[in-house]
């Protein structure tokens, strides 16, 4: 390694997508993407993942597990276009459509260390009761044409969503050089890496 | 149920089997009851099988088990489903609540333990016992009586309260119970089972019947059943462990684990049955019974835990705070010893409190004395501290009153009419009555830098000279010294003549004498000083130029014009040296005189304080002699001796010495003034000397130089802070002047605060910026006569160079060795004037009541309050405070505000303004200054990529460090910048087409920038995928679909999805083409046949070039052709540099039928509509023959090997644009290979034998077609054309109609094009018919062929395709189709179909025909336009792009559909069913076939033509035709050598120089009939060689197509050793600059 100035700094990610509460589904299956800058670049891991099918824990408080892993090293030179996770969750409908079951994303934390977040999902709605009811009968519910939009704010004004569920994924967060590139993203008051769980 | 039915069914029979296989032994009840315990868990049926089967004893005990766990287990899931019936039926479950609820007081674990403490436990259990008991006898009737009409009710699904259900609550119920409620019928079952038991015990030899019965009947037996048995016996002993066990239980609910954990219940349990183990642990088959628990076992069912009311209370109180609604007293809430303290009796003003309920009050005053520092709410009055009453009595708003009676005034709506509100108070008031605004005039003449980062030493040593030369100037203007010593005289003379005046003694001549005296001496003092001011700026005049004469010297170049002579004035130097020495002696005996004089006052003062000295010594020894005397009062006097012993001696005052004087006064003259004698130096400052020519200086001065001319200078006016205007850029001069000579007329509704004049100053991408503040000028000073003033500034930025330039702010030296270091900072002079201009008639421009004092005016403007108060008041501020301190006002009284905030604003405290700005918190949030945002690489990099430059746009991964970005990024950025307004020469060729290219570029720029605002404009179906709502049409296709066959024998195609572009990346969109057939390729020249002469096309309007059909060259070797084949064609499909090729087929007319896919890769990897649209890539599809040369030397190996050679020969190309494809989404169709005119070495040949019908058609027209299908996969949506309301200039009611005459066609027919309205140039819309309008074509192309009308019409169409083709989706991304008016067209020489066809038609109009302009789709371009003529009784269709035409019925005619004709007064839309160009009937007459715009409904209103009245063309200057065709020809060659790094190229100068002679007639004659002899030619003069070429014809535009062009053919592929290449280029100037160019590119083989 030289010992100069780094040029870029690395942000680690490691961690799993733990669970999920959807009330009124079941069998349900989740993927997940990264939605990041011009500026960072994957090093090294996964950008993109897709989980088992999970069913629903039949004690009372009904939830998906999924414990999907994920891990993925970025590289960049500027904290603009921080990544964010992107999840997806999808399951069979009643006649078997694989259909999607909500959407949502988050930023990756950007302090190091153990975090938890709790992301809620939502699907787009119908534009018409009609739709609503042939997308139904059809199966063909209607779909973000990326889910990658979820992480952006464009074009979002001309759709309506519906909130269905959560999703909870925990990360563990490494950065390297990011203190000595200028951007100071612990808190002083701290001496050693935060365990928060938010 | 069925099932349970049949199940039951099942059971009844096997049962009845049993009971008849069985003696009388076994009782019907017990029977009976096996057959309701079946009914209420199940099937047993496998049980008795299994139990049957059972043989000893020990697999009896294992199968028992067995069987046991199984019921448990099937109980459990019975319970499971139990609680699941439960929400059915809510009727009956209502009824078996209230059963329940009767047997709930009985149930010892509901009670709460408080209450059931109570109760005695004996009394309980006996009472408990009691009712179990007679339960269970009425059971057992019960059950005697009813037994099958319960089970009746069991079936017929709970129509009733089914007993079933009862049960079901109970049996849950029962667990829980335990002992206290045991189940009769089921323990009276139990008994005689266990009484069977025993007696089969003791027969030992259970018969299989018996085991059966006995299991069956067992599987509901509960422990506690046994002991419920044995409880009468042994009610003692139970009864503590039924404590124990409700004793457990309440244990549970105080830890409030209602739902009852299983393990903890197990354990519990488990405590429970150990005694009942031990009670029957004797009986071994009692014990089976426990092992394993079930369910049941565990649960615990009880009722919720219930907490006394009370109870809770108390918890509560614990906790729980109520504050009373007593009055606090007073004493409590003010600190102690304290008296409350009423201000308002005092006299101090407490604003009116806002009413609150009093018990609200002391709630609060309660609860805040309960907090620890509650009494810091208090006031000392001991009340709640509040603030007063915001609520104000009187209405602040004025009321209203409605017109209207029943409009809620509030909401009621008035109209008035809109005002023009220009000037509010911070405006200058009054100005609205006025008529004229205010104008200032800002003059800003120019810069001029005294020092600068840029100046090189001499830099910095030339303006030092001029500023001293200025210096010089200034005061040789003055002549300070001159006037001083002028004075001096007048003075001396004045004191002469009243020493002249000896007998005049007065006592005023006197005084007179004094005062001339003393002010001759400031007079010669000051005078002194200007000399030797005035001398030492001449030295250091002197000294600086000498400077810089070494400087020159050392650094070998000359920098700077500046020069200085020094003009000598030679004078008399005796007359000179007479008037030095008068002076001198003048001054010397002035001087002496004053020191005379005051050695005089001295001497004088001396002699006085001699005297005194001379008595305090005589004092002093009088007082020794004393002391002597008296040494007592030695003490007391010593002080006193001590004070006046420090009496000095006074000095005698010394005379002063004449001659020291005069060496003073000379010393001092030689100082200050020049040597007598010596000539008068005058200075003179020109700027003569040369400068060093750059190219001959060396590096770090041509690098300072070369910055200098980067740096450009421009200026913003800002007037009160907001930029008014700025001046135009202008570069640095090297003389580091700068001229702008620019007047800003400011006309201001603003009050003048400020005025800021910034310069910045951009070097590179650095920009600098320093700011000079003008002074508001007078009223008085109006423009016209104020001199312009020149205003210092200075700049402290730091700024260093690695070159000759010194810097700013950075030490430097001109010594050598580095000492003497000098720090200067950029400074300057800005020459400008600000003044109030003067209005046309006279009148100056100032603002009326400017002539006041600013500051009151702001002031009054800031406080309204003031104002009720009135001027007078206002006029003396001072007064009203002294006033107000002496009234004593309450500061703190609101009403007083307004009065104390002026009191506070004269007393001098500063005081806030009343307004906001929206980002006055901006500076804060600044993470860096400005400067440094501008200086970074980095900021600029990541702000240009946001702005989405083109050329930065997706850049990824910005570097974070300013070192790693390399000035390269952004130089071709900046070129850009600079070229927009550099024309570049060099790569253009031609400077008219740069200044287009420049033009286009701009138009460009500005519709894009346009486009990139809607770009962000999203709709649903972009973001949202979703199914449209099926109509009924499409759920009766989906339902005719589900009956369709599913591989149908004739399928079609299906429409495919369509895929927003957003979301796509590199790798995803492939281009498909299909190569399908062709027809007409051109053929090898067959061996040693002549060919038919061309049979010329049977058109009728004339007889076009027929491709050449050259003789068969007598030098041909015939070895060539190993095949006999006459041509094997292939395609190649080059697209992107992919390259792609079907397989070789044979003959002229081959059929390949085969798919080849092309990635696209999108540029930048940006998929947005808006690139893709813009992508000017094109697939070329070139049609190959390949030829196969057998290579083999030696004859006799022929039959051992194979040796061949396989060339490729070019045929011919189609050529299609990508934006084409992208826009059509799919190509299909039979296109014209583009084939050159001469193929050397092929023929077109005829198929004579097969002239048939499909044939016939085809030989109507000449050259080779190929069938293609093209398309995108996935199919990408194209780009919506931005539909934006561009203005127009047109009637209002010509727009209406043509509005209703789209909409009505477009009703009929969705698919044609309506065109009655087109963009022009300036984004107006202009109505199409104006386009037309006959204009004359050159008239060099009409004196061409004089006698024939046909052959100028094709040369005119000609000339018309020669006009370079430029798509306008291309130049304007897609966004709107932009109409060129003919000159606009000539001038920019681009355009696309709808500029060629408007011009065609034209010339078409203006050469007397009939023509149209037709709109229409044609085959490679999509929506078109073409033009149709009406000659000789036919319809001939003209491709203006390619110069082609077509009769109406010519198969090939690309145009496949028309929608509209215009011309130039009418616009016509096809209303004929078809519209394929065969099919339709041209006569526009007859209205329903063409569906006229103006009828006689809507005449044609007359619209003026946007055309020109004639064109002008300029002579194309041939001597610029032919550099230009030396430099293609030069570039070209060299081009050709690149392309082949691996080989040497030769070229063969004999063929070229033979080729170029033959261009010129191919250029004449369209490449016709030439070609015959040309081939003849050649291949006589160069029989030894085999030449392949053939020449390209192109229009010029620029140099990349035609290097393009020559590069897809291929030629030079060739890896042949020995091959020799020939090229000729022929540049054929045609009128306007029109450039025709030919290139003809061969390659020869050495026959061998």
């Amino acid at each position: 390694m030289f010992t100069g100035k780094p040029s870029v700094f690395l942000l680690m990610v490691n961690g799993q997508i733990e669970s999920a509460d959807f009330p009124e589904f079941d069998e349900l299956y989740c993927k997940y993407s990264y939605v990041y800058g011009h500026d960072w670049a994957p090093t090294t891991g996964l950008e993109e993942g897709i989980s088992q099918i999970t069913s629903k824990n039949r004690d009372c408080n009904q939830h998906f597990v999924w414990n999907f892993p994920m891990e993925i090293t970025f590289k960049s030179t500027n904290p603009f276009g921080w990544p964010q996770i992107v999840v997806s969750v999808y399951g069979a409908d009643l006649f078997g459509n694989d259909v999607v079951r909500g959407y949502g994303g988050v930023h990756v934390p950007t302090t190091p260390g153990r975090h938890k977040r709790t992301i809620p999902m939502f699907v787009p709605e119908s534009s018409s009761k009609l739709q609503k009811f042939t997308s139904w009968l059809m199966g063909r519910r209607p779909e973000f044409t990326d889910p990658k939009v979820v992480a952006q704010g464009e074009g979002r004004e001309v759709t309506r969503v519906l909130s269905q569920g959560y999703v909870t994924i925990s990360f563990n967060i490494v950065t390297k050089d990011l203190k000595k590139l200028g951007y100071d993203s612990i808190p002083t008051n701290s001496h050693n890496p935060v365990l928060s769980d938010v | 149920m069925a099932s349970m039915d049949n199940l039951r069914e099942k059971i009844k029979s096997k049962r009845k089997a049993l009971q008849a296989s069985l003696a009388v032994s076994s009782e019907v009840t017990d029977t009976r009851g096996l057959v309701v315990e079946e009914i209420e868990n199940g099937t047993r049926l496998e049980n008795a099988t299994i139990v049957e089967e059972i043989q000893n004893e020990d697999e009896q005990v294992e199968n028992l088990k067995r069987t046991m766990k199984a019921q448990r287990q099937r109980r459990k899931k019975m319970l499971i489903d139990d609680v699941g019936l439960h929400p059915e039926g809510s009727i009956q479950e209502m009824n078996v609540i209230t059963h329940r609820q009767r047997t709930l007081p009985s149930l010892p674990e509901t009670t709460p333990r408080t209450s059931f403490a109570e109760y005695s436990m004996r009394e309980k259990m006996r009472e408990k016992l009691k009712a179990a008991r007679s339960k269970a006898q009425s059971a057992i009737r019960q059950e005697e009586a009813s037994a099958p009409a319960r089970r009746l009710t069991r079936f017929k699904d709970q129509e009733s309260v089914t007993r079933f259900d009862t049960e079901v609550d109970d049996d849950e119920m029962r667990r829980p119970r335990g002992d206290e409620s045991p189940f009769p019928s089921s323990r009276v079952r139990f008994r005689e089972i266990a009484n069977k038991a025993k007696r089969e015990a003791q027969d030992e030899l259970p018969s299989a019947e018996t085991t059966y019965n006995f299991f069956t009947f067992n599987f509901d037996p509960e422990p506690e059943e046994t002991e419920a048995e044995t409880i009468k016996e042994k009610q003692p002993e139970t009864l503590p462990k039924i404590d124990q066990e409700e004793e457990e239980e309440e244990e549970h609910d105080e830890d409030g684990e209602e739902s009852a954990v299983t393990k903890e219940v197990e354990e519990e349990e488990e405590e429970e049955d150990r005694p009942l183990v031990k009670d029957n642990g004797e009986d071994e088959d009692d014990y089976l019974f426990i092992i394993g628990q079930t369910a049941r076992d565990f649960l615990v069912v009880k009722a919720p835990d219930y907490e006394s009311y009370h109870s809770q209370r108390q918890k509560d109180r614990k906790f729980l705070f109520t504050p009373s609604i007593l009055t606090v007293s007073t004493s409590e809430k003010v600190p102690e010893n304290m008296q409350p303290r009423f201000l308002e009796d005092e006299g101090i003003y407490v604003g009116e409190r806002p009413k609150v309920s009093k018990s609200n009050q002391n709630i609060l005053e309660n609860r805040l004395l309960k907090n620890e520092e509650g009494k810091k709410w208090f006031g000392s009055d001991g009340r709640i501290i509040a603030l007063a009453n915001p609520i104000k009595r009187t209405q602040t708003r004025p009321s209203m009153f409605s017109l209207h009676e029943k409009v809620d005034p509030a909401i009621e709506t008035l109209y008035k009419k809109a005002e023009k509100s220009m000037y509010d108070n911070r405006y200058i008031a009054g100005s609205a009555e006025l008529q004229g605004h205010f104008q200032l005039d800002i003059d800003v003449a120019g810069i001029a830098f005294t020092h600068h980062p840029m100046f090189s030493r001499e830099h910095v040593l030339a303006s030092k000279l001029s500023q001293l030369y200025d210096q010089y100037l200034f005061r040789q203007q003055k002549n300070l010294a001159n006037l001083y010593s002028d004075k001096l005289c007048a003075l001396r003379n004045a004191v002469k003549n009243i020493t002249d005046d000896r007998h005049v003694k007065s006592s005023v001549a006197q005084r007179r004498l004094m005062e001339y005296k003393s002010e001759i001496r400031t007079i010669r003092r000051m005078c002194h000083m200007e000399q030797e001011k005035d001398w030492t700026l001449l030295k250091s005049l002197a000294k600086v130029w000498k400077d810089i004469k070494s400087l020159r010297e050392f650094q070998k170049f000359t920098n700077t014009p500046i020069k200085l002579h020094l003009r000598r004035q030679e004078i008399n130097r005796k007359a000179d040296e007479i008037s030095y020495e008068c002076e001198i002696q003048t001054e010397v005996a002035e001087l002496l005189e004053d020191y005379q004089e005051e050695y005089k006052n001295k001497m004088e003062e001396y002699k006085i304080k001699y005297e005194e000295w001379k008595a305090w010594r005589k004092a002093k020894k009088a007082k020794k002699k004393k002391n002597k005397s008296a040494d007592e009062q030695q003490v007391d006097d010593a002080e006193e001796s001590s004070i006046v012993e420090e009496f000095p001696k006074p000095d005698p005052p010394e005379q002063v010495d004449v001659l020291l004087i005069e060496q003073q006064v000379r010393a001092t003259a030689a100082r200050i003034r020049r040597k007598p004698g010596e000539p008068v130096l005058a200075p003179e400052l020109s700027m003569t000397a040369t400068v060093t020519p750059t190219s001959q200086c060396p590096r770090g001065e041509q690098l300072r130089r070369q910055d200098v001319q980067r740096s450009t200078l421009h200026t913003k006016v800002i007037f009160n802070n907001k930029e008014v205007s700025r001046t135009s850029s202008r570069t640095l001069a090297s003389d580091f002047k700068v001229h702008f000579g620019q007047i800003f007329n400011v006309q201001i509704v603003n009050w003048p605060e400020s005025i800021k004049i910034q310069i910045f100053e951009t070097v590179g991408i650095s920009t600098t910026k320093v700011e000079v503040f003008v002074p508001i000028p007078e009223t008085s000073v109006l423009t016209g006569s104020v001199p312009i003033e020149e205003i210092e500034f200075s700049s402290d930025h730091r700024v260093m160079f690695d070159h000759e330039g010194v810097g700013s702010g950075v030490p430097f030296s001109f010594e050598a060795d580095g000492s003497n270091k000098l720090t200067l900072l950029t400074s300057g002079k800005l020459a400008c004037c600000v003044s109030w201009a003067v209005s046309e008639d006279g009148v100056p421009l100032v603002p009326p009541i400017f002539e006041q004092n600013i500051g009151i005016q702001s002031a009054l403007k800031h406080m309204d309050a003031i104002l009720s108060i009135g001027a007078s008041g206002l006029t003396d501020t001072k007064k009203l405070a002294k006033w107000a301190a002496e009234s004593r006002l309450d500061p703190n009284d609101p009403s007083n505000t307004a009065l104390m905030q002026l009191i506070m604003s004269t007393t001098g405290e500063a005081q806030e303004k009343d307004f906001f700005r929206l980002e006055q918190l901006q500076e804060e949030f600044n993470f860096v200054s400005e400067d440094d945002f501008n200086k970074s690489k980095r900021f600029r990099l990541l702000q240009l990529r946001n702005e989405e430059v083109a050329e930065f746009h997706n850049y990824k991964q910005v570097p974070i460090l300013d070192r790693e970005i390399s000035e390269k990024i952004f130089q071709e950025y900046e070129k850009k910048h600079r070229e927009k307004d550099v024309v570049d020469m060099t790569s253009h060729l031609d400077p008219h087409r740069a200044l287009v290219a420049r033009f286009l570029q701009k138009v460009r720029d500005s519709v894009v920038s346009r486009f990139l605002l809607a770009k962000h404009h999203h709709v649903l179906s972009d973001m949202v995928v979703e199914e449209a709502v099926p109509s009924i049409s499409m759920l009766g296709i989906s339902l005719f679909k589900l009956t369709e066959p599913r591989r149908p024998l004739r399928p079609q195609r299906k429409e495919r999805k369509k895929v927003t572009a957003q979301n796509l990346s590199d790798g995803d969109i492939n281009l498909l083409v299909n190569i399908i057939r062709a027809y007409d390729i051109p053929i090898r020249k067959p061996i040693g046949s002549k060919l038919p002469l061309t049979s010329r096309s049977a058109r009728s309007i004339n007889e076009t070039f027929s491709t050449s059909q050259m003789p068969q060259s007598p030098t041909q070797s015939h070895e060539w052709f190993t095949n006999q084949t006459s041509v094997r064609p292939f395609v190649e499909v080059s697209f992107q540099r992919t390259i792609r090729q079907t397989a070789t087929a044979e003959g002229p007319n081959p059929n390949w039928n085969e798919e080849l896919e092309l990635p696209f890769r999108a540029p930048n990897g940006n998929y947005s509509t808006a690139n893709l649209q813009s992508v000017t890539d094109e697939v070329f599809i070139n049609v190959f023959d390949e030829v196969i040369y057998d290579v083999l030397e030696d004859d006799r190996e022929r039959g051992s090997g194979v040796h061949t050679r396989i060339e490729r020969h070019w045929l011919g190309a189609v050529q299609i644009p990508f934006s084409t494809i992208y826009s059509q989404s799919r190509l299909d169709g039979t296109f014209r290979i583009n084939t050159p005119p001469v193929l050397l070495g092929y023929s077109k040949e005829r198929n004579l034998s097969s002239e048939r019908g499909w044939e016939a058609v085809r030989s109507l027209s000449e050259g080779s077609y190929l069938s293609l299908f093209i398309t995108i996969e996935p199919h990408l949506v194209p780009g919506e054309s931005a539909n934006e309301k561009f203005e127009t200039q047109e009637d209002e009611k010509l727009l209406q109609r043509a509005e209703k005459f789209q909409k009505e066609v477009k009703q009929k027919f969705p698919n044609r094009r309506c065109v009655t309205l087109a963009t022009d140039l300036t984004g107006k819309l202009v109505f199409v018919t104006r386009f037309i309008n006959p204009l004359f074509p050159p008239q060099e192309l009409l004196d061409a062929f004089p006698n024939d009308l046909e052959a100028t019409t094709e040369l005119v169409a000609r000339y018309v395709s020669l006009m370079p083709f430029l798509p306008d989706s291309i130049s304007f991304a897609g966004i709107c189709d932009l109409w060129c008016t003919s000159d606009q067209f000539l001038n920019l020489l681009a355009g696309d179909e709808e500029e060629h066809a408007v011009l065609l038609c034209n010339y078409f109009l203006a050469m007397g025909k009939k023509a149209w302009l037709m709109i229409g789709t044609a085959i490679p371009e999509g929506p078109t336009a073409y033009v149709l003529t009406y000659e000789q009784k036919q319809y001939v269709i003209w491709n203006s792009t390619t110069g082609q035409y077509y009769g109406q019925f010519d198969a090939f005619c690309p145009l496949q559909s028309v929608s509209c004709l215009v011309s130039a007064d009418n616009v016509w839309f096809n209303m004929q069913k078809y519209d394929t160009v065969t099919r339709i009937h041209f006569d526009t007459s007859k209205s329903n076939f063409w569906k006229p715009f103006f009828s006689r409904s809507f005449p044609f209103p007359g619209l003026s033509s946007v055309q020109p009245e004639e064109l002008v063309y300029r002579r194309t200057d041939k001597a610029a035709a032919v550099e230009l065709q030396d430099k293609i020809e030069k570039i070209l060659k060299e081009k050709i050598m690149e392309w082949r790094p691996r080989h040497p190229t030769r070229w063969n100068r004999y063929c070229t120089s033979t080729l170029r002679q033959f261009l010129p007639k191919l250029e004449l004659s369209n490449g016709a009939e030439v070609g015959i002899d040309h081939c003849a030619e050649l291949q006589s003069l160069l029989g030894d060689y085999r030449i392949s070429g053939f020449p390209i014809n192109l229009s010029f535009s620029e140099l990349r197509p035609i290097v393009e062009a020559v590069h897809s053919t291929g030629v030079h592929n060739t890896v042949i050793p020995h091959v020799e290449f020939a090229l000729a280029v022929y540049v054929h100037p045609y009128p306007n600059n029109v450039l025709s160019v030919w290139i003809y590119v061969a390659s020869l083989v050495r026959n061998r």
